[in-house]
């Protein structure tokens, strides 16, 4: 079943939207003392966010990681509060008490995310199984890397998952890296799906530039769970066209490799379906990309203006 | 009163506790069905009586069963998961330390994480190092996490309702030799704060600062040292963190003298933070230096004669306490 013309502009919006949010991060990273600590991108892999929360409903649970921007962005969060929150103002979603690393957005179901490689995934099996308990009809959608795929939490959630038949949809972003290492230097198995079968769950390898080939397996995974089958280990193919980190000058990575998938881009894969199609015009599409720019911008004024946390603010927010 | 076991206490503490909230689930190896069938231990019946759904056995997965605990508690249900032994915890240490802990403070406040981690632990049945190795002061070191370890039947029931009632994540130590321990327990409902330490025996000549097994030991060396015209004031801390400062320090200015005996390890033990807080705070009421009493620097030994040697016993506390005179 086609995605409806709503459908599809919004995983255009959403992708349009991660994309001018990370390149204007990469931006404001080159100006001395802008933005403190680490920033990882999801430049490239904006299909794998937009297309699985595409599938999922308001109330469904994503578990996020270290590269969670295209993730929280898609599944709704305020830019303006995940820019501040990067910056690490007070009016950011976590208070500055995160920074860009483990940005959670409780307000639109990004319940936890997590900088230990793996570390959500565990995690993602437990709002899965309460999802279950409470007979709640949600699912839970864990985003993970390649090389978290490697973490013992990843073994033994999956295990667990499909033991206890779990409204789970375990989403690999194999975007060819973990650190400096290329897939293949980190793991023997040719596909992350292929592990699947390990844990006697359906495993599906897609391209993860391809939003809608993402949104459908998502949708898929999702209909599943509802049915009480169980988890879905999905391997979404995408690359990771910055760093690790913007600090990261991808000295390992070649520079032609950078470019063949930078033309597998999933943006123009996307909106030039839909202009083929008639589904948009191109004056639509040139006021979609205007409206990304103006809404970053919004969201970087409001980050540089807003305050600073105050020093004791340091010690609240421990206990409940 | 009823007399019953700490492991008995605890079995009604969470019976109770699940009847009163649906949200309240148990999870962990073989706490349902389990290798050892005896009715005194925690978990006995709980199955039978709650049904698979709120008692689930779980594969041998630590790190999945602590994951378990920070999702489905940051989804509003009351996980109560069992690492089946404090060591079996550094397994499933990053899900507690990194996540449980730290989870609520990333998110500015707006998330709360309400699970306990159940762990037993300590010496006295050779079980050996890998299944007795007390650990309380690790997971005392990190913020975010409560630390409670109970001395006796009562305190057991009435901090374990607790526990589960806030909002916090707990980590909650039983000693394995209470298990089996009888004690005087209320037959009504009660709860005991998680927090305050509890004066278990009054005295003006010497504080002892204890928890856990060792709260008994405590005792029966204040008996000896009675004999002996010195009248120990016993203060069972309960809770480490947060640490009952109060009860402490007043107990300290009060005696001049200070002990603290823990079954765990000497360097790094738990004892350190303690004496330290009393040197910063209440350093000019000590008539006679800081002295603990706590296991020697080794893992726990299997054969019984060294295992003896391992776990502190009352007549070191007397002979340390003596020191002070």
């Amino acid at each position: 079943m086609q995605p409806s013309k709503e459908k599809l502009i919004e995983m255009l919006r959403s992708m349009l939207l991660a994309r001018t949010f990370e390149e204007k991060l990469t931006e404001l990273c080159q100006i001395e003392g802008k933005v403190p600590g680490m920033m990882i991108l999801s430049t490239g892999q904006e299909a794998v966010g937009s297309g699985v929360c595409a599938a999922l409903t308001s109330e469904d649970v994503i578990i996020s990681n270290h590269r969670s921007h295209s993730h929280l962005l898609a599944k709704g969060a305020d830019p303006k509060e995940v820019m501040a929150e990067c910056f690490g103002r007070r009016s950011g979603c976590n208070k500055g008490k995160s920074g860009t690393l483990h940005i959670t957005v409780p307000e639109v179901n990004a319940l936890c995310t997590t900088t230990v490689v793996g570390g959500g995934i565990p995690i993602a099996v437990g709002t899965a199984f309460a999802q279950k308990y409470k007979g709640l009809k949600n699912v839970t959608a864990c985003f993970f890397g390649n090389g978290a795929a490697d973490e013992g939490s990843f073994h033994e959630a999956l295990n667990l998952a499909s033991l206890w038949d779990l409204p789970v949809i375990f989403i690999c972003e194999n975007n060819v890296y973990a650190g400096a290492q290329r897939y293949e230097e980190h793991t023997k198995v040719p596909n992350i799906a292929d592990r699947a079968v390990a844990y006697a769950m359906p495993g599906e390898i897609v391209d993860g530039n391809d939003v809608l080939a993402v949104f459908a397996s998502a949708r898929g995974a999702r209909q599943g769970a509802m049915l009480g089958l169980g988890p879905t280990l999905i391997e979404c193919k995408t690359y990771r066209c910055r760093g690790h980190g913007e600090a990261d000058k991808q000295l390992y990575q070649l520079k032609e490799e950078i470019a063949l998938w930078k033309g597998k881009c999933p943006i123009p894969r996307l909106s030039g379906e839909l202009l083929d199609k008639g589904i948009i015009s191109a004056r639509e599409l040139e006021w979609f990309e205007a409206e990304a720019k103006e809404t970053v911008e919004e969201a970087v004024r409001f980050a540089e203006e807003s305050p600073w946390p105050e020093p004791e603010e340091a010690l609240q927010d421990l206990y409940a | 009163m009823q007399q019953l076991t700490m492991g008995q206490a605890i079995n009604q503490a969470l019976r109770e506790e699940m009847a009163r909230d649906s949200d309240v689930f148990l999870a962990g190896e073989g706490i349902g069905t389990g290798i050892h069938a005896s009715p005194v231990l925690p978990t006995a019946g709980l199955l039978r009586d709650f049904g698979p759904s709120r008692v689930k056995d779980t594969p041998v997965s630590e790190a999945a069963i602590a994951g378990l605990a920070v999702g489905a508690s940051v989804m509003g249900l009351k996980p109560v998961v069992e690492i089946m032994f404090n060591p079996f915890f550094t397994i499933a240490s990053d899900m507690i330390v990194n996540h449980a802990a730290k989870l609520r403070y990333l998110s500015g406040g707006k998330s709360s994480f309400p699970l306990v981690v159940r762990m037993k632990s300590g010496g006295g049945f050779s079980a050996g190092c890998q299944h007795s190795h007390n650990l309380e002061a690790w997971v005392a070191h990190c913020p975010g996490l409560k630390v409670v370890m109970p001395g006796s039947p009562a305190d057991a029931k009435g901090l374990l309702k607790s526990a589960i009632r806030d909002p916090n994540p707990i980590i909650f130590i039983e000693d394995m030799i209470l298990y089996f321990v009888p004690g005087p327990v209320p037959e009504e409902e009660y709860l005991i704060a998680i927090g305050p330490a509890d004066i278990k025996r009054k005295g003006s000549d010497v504080t002892i600062v204890t928890w856990s097994k060792m709260v008994g030991v405590a005792m029966k060396a204040a008996g000896i040292l009675s004999e002996k015209g010195i009248e120990a004031e016993i203060v069972d801390l309960r809770t480490l963190a947060p640490l009952d400062k109060e009860t402490l320090l007043a107990s300290v200015r009060k005696t001049g003298r200070l002990v603290v005996v823990h079954e765990a390890t000497r360097t790094g033990g738990f004892a350190g933070e303690i004496s330290a807080i009393v040197a910063e705070e209440a350093f000019g009421c000590l008539k006679a230096p800081f002295k603990r009493v706590t296991g020697p620097d080794i893992p726990v030994p299997f054969s019984p004669p060294l295992e003896k040697f391992y776990i502190p016993g009352e007549d070191g506390v007397v002979k340390t306490v003596m020191e002070l005179f």
